[in-house]
């Protein structure tokens, strides 16, 4: 077993990586102090597409940062031991992802300095306040859980037994995470896409799809850069899980589909149209919704055949395919799709400015550096470990 | 007392304080969705758009706002803020339009601007009560608590608030020294003018109008005027179907 630290640590190819996040970071830093002194007249917002990619993002990430209890849930409650290695490389994933939504958050205020109002003026009829609440919970819940975990596997003992009720207690919470952030749009009476009750559930597919097949990917590139292989058994449950969480979200969707067209109730409708043909001459969104519909087509071919899945070089590509589809779907379709048509049955081109994107993928680097710098501890300290005491 | 102590009981103190000031918050904060008895007075505004129309492209009520208000001049449609407005037919009432609606009609225009709803979604989304309704209806605006989150503009289906893309100081025309002026970032509204009612004047829209086409007054008055106009002629809501109750009543 070669060593980690030769393999990553100091290696040209880590800090070429980590000073390639670091640019992105300070690039999207430069703008966000634009943003902060022009105002958030620099994005592609307006007052009728009055949330756009941030609020998007922020939800995506939601998801991901719940779909950790994918891993936590078959290994805690099920005993499923080929998860046990990576039953940590969720929990990170998880305080990444949901550092990343608060982060998406604080850049849409337009006025972050008074962000702790909503703590100051505690307000319980808001559905943002008990999204603060319920992000910082999991947050706090899975630092405390990876710190626990890691510190005990650092000094070779058993974790103490407080920890479990704890992760016990972050399943539901994960869910309770997506289930609020859904709160936070079908609740609202005059935005008819977002005014469904199967929103919550279909949020919870989406993210059980996409979060596992990220970490497929993450599991396929640490074992490309470093000692560590999840194993293949690890790797063809998550598939299995995320071609399940990929058919419910699909038979979801289509279920938004049929309802809205069929009982033809036109601002139902509306959306939809503008999404995937056009709405009032103005189509931007149609190529991305349609990909997003052929990649979702594309990966359930390729998820459901078990000759495909198996192969891990055909895995990897569906993964790709089941993130960015999604990623489509809910991190910009659904809250663009969500505005327009406006309530005045108006039609608002919304198009993210540079200055935009560029804050986008700062945070999106953050993520990454995250789940980079997180892995990487995580990693050296399993390397000191004899590998047969990690081979369950 | 060793620091570590002293630092433990200072920080529970300060959250038992922090919990005491919030909880009656907490308790009485459940206001936002229902309908408040406490005042007997029910600001409304009641329109007559047949007067309105009277005078094609009038805008007397909409100037009267702006400059009362120190509303910035933000030309971009994108980026406009106003708290009164005219909107053609079809997008001021678009679930009324139908195919035999005259094309003419279709494109007159409505006077637009916040309902002031019995039951506001725009005060139960709001995360920091920084809107919120007053005893005698009217649903206000505090541009020195609101964090810029446009929660409010998500929930508001009747497009009435307006968020300062950047800064509105520099785009008024006028500065009127008598009312705050806003900053970037915030949230605001149309307020019925609650700072003339306060001295017993009527809202400036309606004292502009030259054709007397609206009227504002108490709803739990009996022999107020807006009650008699809505005895006396049929009058229509925008989207009342949402359950929002908005107290911004046409006359047809």
């Amino acid at each position: 077993m070669f060593m980690f630290e030769k393999a990553v640590v100091g290696s040209k190819k880590y800090w070429a990586w980590v000073g390639c996040l670091c640019a992105v970071i300070a690039m999207g830093f430069l703008c966000y102090v634009l943003q902060l002194r022009e105002g958030l007249g620099i994005t592609g917002m307006s007052r009728d597409v009055s949330w756009g990619l941030y609020i998007a993002q922020f939800t995506f990430f939601v998801g991901v940062a719940a779909s950790a209890v994918m891993v936590v849930l078959p290994y805690y409650l099920h005993d499923y031991k080929a998860f046990g290695k990576i039953t940590i490389l969720g929990e990170f994933l998880a305080v990444s992802a949901v550092t990343m939504c608060m982060l998406f958050i604080f850049v849409d205020m337009g006025q972050p300095m008074r962000v702790m109002n909503v703590m100051l003026h505690p307000t319980l009829h808001s559905m943002m306040f008990w999204d603060m609440v319920s992000l910082s919970g999991y947050l706090g819940l899975n630092a405390l859980i990876s710190l626990i975990m890691l510190s005990a596997e650092r000094k070779g003992v058993a974790p103490p037994a407080w920890i479990r009720p704890v992760i016990i207690l972050s399943i539901p919470w994960a869910v309770s995470i997506h289930t609020v952030t859904a709160f936070l749009y079908n609740g609202l009476p005059g935005r008819a896409f977002w005014l469904t009750a199967i929103l919550a559930p279909r949020f919870l597919a989406s993210a059980f799809a996409a979060g596992p097949a990220l970490l497929i990917l993450l599991a396929m590139v640490i074992r490309k850069v470093t000692w560590f292989n999840a194993g293949k058994e690890a790797i063809q449950k998550l598939a299995l899980i995320v071609t399940y969480a990929m058919i419910i979200n699909v038979f979801f969707i289509l279920m938004e589909v049929f309802t809205a067209l069929y009982s033809g109730i036109p601002e139902d409708a509306a959306h939809l149209r503008f999404l995937y043909t056009g709405l009032g001459g103005q189509s931007p969104l149609v190529p991305w919704m349609w990909t997003s519909s052929a990649l979702a087509a594309v990966s359930l071919v390729l998820l459901i055949v078990p000759r495909y899945r198996h192969n891990e070089k055909i895995l990897a590509v569906t993964c790709v395919a089941v993130f960015l589809s999604l990623w489509i779907d809910k991190g910009i379709g659904l809250i663009i799709g969500g505005f327009v048509p406006s309530p005045l049955a108006k039609v608002t081109s919304y198009v993210p400015t540079l200055p935009e994107i560029t804050i986008i993928a700062a945070i999106w680097a953050l993520g990454a550096l995250m789940i980079t710098v997180f892995y990487k501890i995580a990693l050296s300290v399993r390397e000191r470990l004899p590998e047969k005491a990690m081979a369950h | 007392m060793d620091r570590r102590k002293f630092i433990g009981i200072a920080a529970g103190a300060s959250a038992l304080a922090l919990a005491g000031s919030a909880l009656p918050k907490l308790i009485g904060g459940g206001s936002g969705g229902g309908t408040e008895e406490s005042s007997k007075t029910r600001w409304a505004m009641v329109i007559d758009p047949s007067k309105c129309l009277k005078r094609d492209g009038c805008t007397a009520c909409v100037a009267a706002c702006d400059k009362v208000h120190n509303i910035p001049g933000f030309h971009d449609p994108k980026h406009e803020v106003k708290w009164i407005w005219k909107e053609p037919f079809e997008n001021a009432f678009p679930e009324q339009e139908n195919r035999f609606t005259a094309e003419q009609f279709k494109e007159k225009p409505f006077i637009l601007l916040c309902n002031h709803c019995d039951n506001p979604p725009c005060v139960r989304v709001c995360p920091t009560q920084a809107t919120w309704k007053r005893g005698d209806g009217i649903v206000m605006m505090d541009w020195h608590r609101c964090i810029g989150c446009r929660y409010c503009m998500a929930a508001c289906p009747y497009g009435s608030r307006s968020f300062n893309w950047s800064d509105p100081r520099t785009h008024i025309e006028r500065m009127d020294p008598g009312f705050p002026t806003r900053t970037k970032g915030v949230v605001e509204k149309c307020t019925f003018c609650d700072e003339r009612i306060a001295r017993g004047e009527k809202p400036a829209c309606v004292e502009a109008c030259p054709e007397k086409a609206m009227a504002f007054g108490d709803l739990a008055d009996p022999k107020s005027e807006v009650r008699r106009l809505l005895e006396g002629r049929y009058s229509i809501r925008r989207k009342p179907e949402l359950g929002t109750q908005p107290e911004v009543f046409y006359l047809i």
